[in-house]
């Protein structure tokens, strides 16, 4: 009985998260400008590092973390750089 | 896809509800980043899932996993950990990206830098 309670609250934790990555998208895809777009993406590597983690939880299985890990470790450079990338761009323009 | 571990009842409850209520403060703060009208608005939206949302889920794979192999599985941790640290240096630095952005452009909606001249 709590299994399936479980996985009823699992599958609709996944469905909650998958509408966030839509939203993050939709702010990746149709941001004014740049900033927004950089924004998006930041919002975008967190929700699916989210996703992971239930996946993990789902299946039990330890792979899902370290892959969050390194999405986490890796989400966070990629944000920064852009954002230097916007400061410095506009210099040289 | 109904498929879950075989946990106690008492980590299934504490798992469900932490997963539930992480997984809708997540969507929250996304749905504030379609919802809200500018920029600087905008990027207060996505620290809600990125504090809560990280925290409960985070929570929630800590103590399925502690029910399941019967000892303490905190490495969990490092994800909370470097999330709560990075999280305000990323934001901090787009903010700044941007208003040198709209400095630069002379929007006149951005407070200038030195407002007495």
């Amino acid at each position: 009985m709590t299994a399936i309670l479980l996985g009823i609250a699992i599958t609709v934790a996944q469905i909650t998260l998958g509408l966030a990555l839509a939203c993050a998208a939709f702010r990746f895809v149709r941001g004014p400008r740049a900033q927004d777009r950089i924004l998006g993406l930041d919002a975008f590597y967190v929700n699916a590092m989210l996703l992971l983690l239930t996946f993990g939880i789902q299946t039990s299985r330890t792979v899902y973390f370290e892959a969050a890990l390194v999405i986490s470790l890796l989400g966070f450079v990629g944000t920064v750089a852009l954002a230097k990338f916007l400061m410095r761009g506009e210099v040289i323009e | 896809m109904i498929q879950a571990p075989d946990l106690p009842a008492w980590a299934a409850l504490i798992v469900a509800i932490l997963l539930l209520s992480g997984s809708t403060m997540t969507l929250v703060g996304s749905l504030g980043l379609i919802r809200l009208k500018t920029f600087y608005e905008r990027v207060h939206a996505p620290t809600l899932g990125a504090t809560v949302g990280v925290g409960s889920i985070v929570l929630a794979s800590m103590v399925c996993f502690t029910a399941l192999e019967s000892r303490f599985v905190l490495h969990e941790i490092l994800i909370l950990a470097f999330l709560t640290l990075t999280t305000p240096v990323t934001l901090i630095s787009l903010a700044r990206a941007a208003l040198y952005r709209d400095r630069t452009a002379r929007d006149d909606e951005v407070p200038r830098e030195h407002p007495m001249d």
